[in-house]
C-alpha cells in the first residue's frame, strides 16, 4: 500500500533511548543489561557474536592493508576506518539486503558487509575510478566525497521508497562534520516533512580532520534532529551490539511507516583522516590513548571470553579469514589493469553527446598520430 | 497503405491548437506525467498554486500530490533529493523558482547531478530535468532576471536546452524529460506570455541537441537562443527593409552546441553577429565565436562580433534596457560586420 508523500502530520520527536547514552557492552567486555534496548538484541547468539568480531577484525585488516598498500605507492589515498568497527558493523549488520546505502568515503566496512569486490573497492583509491561498483549491484551508493551531500540522496531515495510502499529503507552515513552542512540540515527537513524510511547514522568520531567536533556543534549531535521532528538515539559507537540495537529500532520504525531517525554513533578516529594527514599536529596522544581503552574489538573479545565463546580454533578461525581477505585484497590492487587512454571520455553522457564524440575522435587521432610517430 | 482508423488517430495526435509558451510547456509536462508514472515534478509552489508562472497549473490536482511535489525552500533539497530519486528509477523534473535561486543548488547540480553517471562508471544514470525561468525584461527586483547557463554549459555532464517559442517548448520539455541524461532547461519568462501554433506530436521534430534555422538569408548570420530569438527576427525582417539579408539561427541547445548548423549557415553568410542576455566574459558566445573562427576561418569576411549583457551584475529594472541587448543594438553589429561606416561602436578593436 502506496504512502502519500503528503501525510506528515503523526511525527514524533520523543527520544527513544533511556537516559542520554545508550552502552550495551562496556570497555571492559561487561553486558550492561538495558530494559529498552535489550529485545531489539535478545536474539543474537554467541555465535553470531563470534560473526560480528570476524567481521570487526576483518575490516581491520582490510584497513591495515589498504594503508600498508597506500604506504608502498599502489594506493594514492586511504581514509582509514580504524576505530570506528563497531558503529561500521554494527549497524550494517542490521540492514536488509534490500535495504539502501548512501555512504561517505570512509564506510568501506559498510561495503565489505554488502559484499563488494575487494578491486571495486580499492580502484577508487588506486586512482583508476571515481565510484568503483554498481550501486545496484550491491544496494549501495558509491562513495561521495562532498561533505553530506549523500544525506539528500537518501532522503529522496525514501520518497520513492514511501511512494511506492515498499518497507525497505534508506540509510545515509555521515559524519560530525557534516552535521555543519546545509545538505545535512535540508535532508533532515525534508525528511520530516514528508515522513520517509530514511535512517540518518552519524558517526561522529571526534574529528573532521584537524577540527574537534565542539567546533561543529555545542550540544550533543544527537539534540539537533528532534527540532527537525526527528527523533534520534545517542549510543556507544564502539559497542557493536549497541549499534546494532539502534539501527534496528531506526530501520525498524521507517518500516512499518514511523518515518527517519536519526542515530549519533560516538566513536574516534583511531588514525588519520586519511593517509595525507598528520593527527600528531592537532590531538594529543592522552587522547588517543584514552579511547584505545574502548577499543570495539577488545571488548567484545573480552565478552566473548568471559562467555567461554571465544576458543582458540574461533581466533584461528578468525585470523585465517582475515589473512585470505587481505591477500585477496592485495592481489586485487596489484593485478589491477590499466585503463584504456580514451576511456576518459566514457560514460560522461548516457546518450551520445557529438561534442564528447569529436573530442574523442580528436584525441584518438592525436595519440595515433604521436604513437606513429616514435 | 494507411487504414483510416490510423489516419484518424495521426489526425488528433497531430491537433494544432494556439498556446502560450507557458502552457505549451504545461501540455508538455502533463503528457511526460501521463506517459511515464517515474515522472515526478517538484519544486517551490508547483501544486497548489501551479508555480509562480503558472507552468505547472493544474498538474497537481491532476497527478496528485505524490507526482506534483511541493517541497520546502531549500534548492539544493530539490536538487539532493531529485538525485536520490534518479537513484531509485524515478526522472524527476525540478522547477527552480527564478534564475537568481539556482546558485544555493550548484554543488548538487555540478557535483553529483552532472558528474554520477561518470563518477559511477555509467551504472547510475542522472535522467533530471531542471526547469529554470530566466533571462530580464519583465521589470523585476534582483536576482529575478538572471541568465546563468554558462554556469552549465561549462559543466561536462549536463546537457543545457532553451527554447523560444511555444512549439519547442512543448515539444523540447518532452524530449528532455525523456533524456537519458540531466538536462538545464531554460524557459525565456519575457516570452511565457507569447502565443504560437503547438502540434502535441510533431512527425518532423528536430533532436533535443539541434540548432533551428528560424530565418533564412544570406549576407549575416544572427546566432541566439531563448528570449532574443524573437528580437533576432525582429532585427533581420528591420534589415531586410534596408536590403540586408539575416539568417537567424536559433540554437536551441548550447550543450551541446550544433556546429554543424551554424557552420553551415557561416559559410554561407561570411559573417556572424551572437547575441545573448548573459554577460559577455566566458559566456556561450565566446565559445561560439572560438568555434566559429575554428571551424570557418577562410571563409570569415568580418571578426565575428558579440552583442550580450555587459559585464556588471544584472542591473535595477530602470536600467535594464541599457543592459538586454535590443533590435538596435543588434543591428549596429550587423553594420559593423558588414563594414558599413555608421557603426557606432567599433568595440571589435
Amino acid at each position: 500500500m502506496a504512502r502519500s508523500l503528503a501525510t506528515a502530520d503523526d511525527a514524533t520527536t520523543e527520544i527513544l533511548g533511556e537516559g542520554d547514552f545508550v552502552q550495551l557492552i562496556d570497555p571492559d567486555g561487561t553486558r550492561v543489561p538495558n530494559p529498552r534496548f535489550d529485545p531489539w538484541v535478545e536474539d543474537v547468539t554467541d555465535e553470531q557474536l563470534v560473526d560480528l568480531l570476524e567481521d570487526m577484525v576483518v575490516i581491520r585488516r582490510i584497513d591495515t592493508e589498504a594503508t600498508a598498500l597506500q604506504r608502498q605507492g599502489e594506493l594514492g589515498l586511504w581514509p582509514p576506518l580504524l576505530g570506528q568497527e563497531a558503529a561500521q558493523i554494527g549497524s550494517a549488520r542490521a540492514l536488509r539486503s534490500d535495504d539502501f546505502i548512501f555512504p561517505s568515503y570512509r564506510e568501506n566496512g559498510v561495503a565489505y558487509c554488502r559484499g563488494v569486490d575487494y578491486g571495486d573497492l580499492l580502484r577508487i583509491w588506486r586512482g583508476q575510478a571515481h565510484g568503483g561498483w554498481d550501486p545496484h549491484s550491491i544496494n549501495m551508493a558509491i562513495p561521495a566525497v562532498i561533505i553530506g551531500a549523500q544525506s539528500l540522496h537518501a532522503v529522496g531515495y525514501a520518497m520513492g521508497i514511501k511512494r511506492e510502499g515498499d518497507d525497505t529503507v534508506a540509510i545515509a552515513y555521515f559524519g560530525d562534520g557534516a552535521t555543519s552542512q546545509g545538505d545535512v540540515n535540508e535532508a533532515m527537513v525534508f525528511a520530516a516533512s514528508f515522513h520517509v524510511p530514511v535512517v540518518f547514522f552519524c558517526q561522529n568520531n571526534q574529528w573532521a580532520i584537524s577540527e574537534p567536533v565542539a567546533l561543529q556543534a555545542k550540544k550533543h549531535i544527537s539534540d539537533r534532529s528532534p527540532g527537525f521532528g526527528i527523533p534520534s538515539l545517542r549510543v556507544d559507537g564502539n559497542d557493536v551490539l549497541a549499534v546494532m540495537a539502534a539501527t534496528r529500532i531506526a530501520t525498524d520504525r521507517a518500516r512499518s511507516g514511523e518515518g527517519p531517525t536519526f542515530i549519533e554513533a560516538v566513536t574516534y578516529r583511531m588514525g588519520p583522516h586519511t593517509t595525507s594527514d598528520d593527527p600528531t599536529r592537532y590531538r594529543t596522544a592522552d587522547e588517543v590513548a584514552e579511547w584505545a581503552a574502548k577499543d570495539p574489538i577488545s571488548r567484545l573479545e573480552r565478552l566473548l571470553e568471559s562467555r567461554g565463546a571465544l576458543s582458540d580454533e574461533v581466533r584461528t578461525r578468525v585470523d585465517a579469514k582475515a589473512d585470505a581477505v587481505a591477500a585477496e585484497l592485495r592481489n586485487a590492487v596489484i593485478t589491477m589493469p590499466e585503463p584504456a587512454a580514451l576511456s576518459v571520455f566514457d560514460h560522461v553522457y548516457a546518450e551520445q553527446n557529438p561534442w564528447i564524440e569529436r573530442q574523442r575522435a580528436q584525441y584518438a587521432a592525436y595519440l595515433e598520430s604521436v604513437e606513429g610517430g616514435e | 497503405m494507411t487504414s483510416t482508423v490510423t489516419e484518424a488517430a495521426v489526425a488528433a495526435d497531430t491537433a494544432t491548437t494556439t498556446l502560450t509558451l507557458s502552457k505549451a510547456i504545461n501540455s508538455g509536462l502533463r503528457r511526460a506525467l501521463a506517459d511515464d508514472d517515474r515522472v515526478v515534478i517538484m519544486g517551490e509552489d508547483v501544486g497548489t498554486l501551479g508555480g509562480v508562472f503558472r507552468v505547472t497549473d493544474g498538474l497537481q490536482a491532476e497527478f496528485g500530490k505524490d507526482r506534483v511535489i511541493d517541497t520546502p525552500l531549500a534548492e539544493s533539497g530539490i536538487i539532493g533529493t531529485a538525485v536520490g530519486l534518479a537513484y531509485r528509477g524515478y526522472r524527476p523534473v525540478c522547477e527552480i523558482q527564478f534564475d537568481g535561486f539556482i546558485y544555493p543548488g550548484f554543488d548538487q547540480i555540478v557535483a553529483q547531478v552532472a558528474k554520477l553517471h561518470y563518477r559511477s562508471g555509467g551504472t547510475v544514470s542522472m535522467p533530471i530535468t531542471i526547469r529554470v525561468p530566466f533571462g530580464g525584461g519583465i521589470g523585476a527586483v534582483e536576482h529575478h532576471s538572471e541568465s546563468p547557463e554558462g554556469y552549465f554549459t561549462h559543466t561536462s555532464g549536463l546537457r543545457v536546452v532553451s527554447c523560444s517559442n511555444p512549439q519547442d517548448a512543448h515539444t523540447m520539455i518532452r524530449q528532455a524529460i525523456a533524456s537519458d541524461d540531466p538536462v538545464l532547461f531554460f524557459e525565456p519568462k519575457r516570452r511565457y506570455w507569447t502565443k504560437g501554433d503547438v502540434t502535441e506530436n510533431l512527425t518532423n521534430a528536430l533532436p533535443l541537441h539541434r540548432a533551428r534555422v528560424a530565418r533564412e538569408g544570406t549576407d549575416v548570420t544572427l546566432v541566439t537562443y531563448g528570449p532574443l530569438v524573437m528580437t533576432a527576427l525582429d532585427a533581420a525582417s528591420a534589415a531586410a527593409d534596408e536590403g540586408v539579408s539575416i539568417e537567424v539561427i536559433d540554437l536551441r541547445s548550447l550543450s551541446p552546441l550544433d556546429m554543424d548548423t551554424v557552420t553551415a549557415s557561416v559559410r554561407k553568410t561570411g559573417r556572424v553577429v551572437i547575441t545573448h542576455e548573459a554577460q559577455l566574459n566566458g559566456g556561450v558566445g565566446a565559445e561560439l565565436a572560438a568555434s566559429i573562427t575554428e571551424r570557418c576561418f577562410h571563409w570569415l569576411e568580418a571578426a565575428p562580433a558579440r552583442v550580450t549583457g555587459f559585464d556588471t551584475p544584472y542591473p535595477p529594472a530602470a536600467l535594464e534596457e541599457h543592459f538586454l541587448p535590443d533590435l538596435d543594438r543588434m543591428l549596429d553589429a550587423v553594420d559593423r560586420v558588414m563594414g558599413r561606416e555608421n557603426s557606432l561602436s567599433g568595440w571589435s578593436e
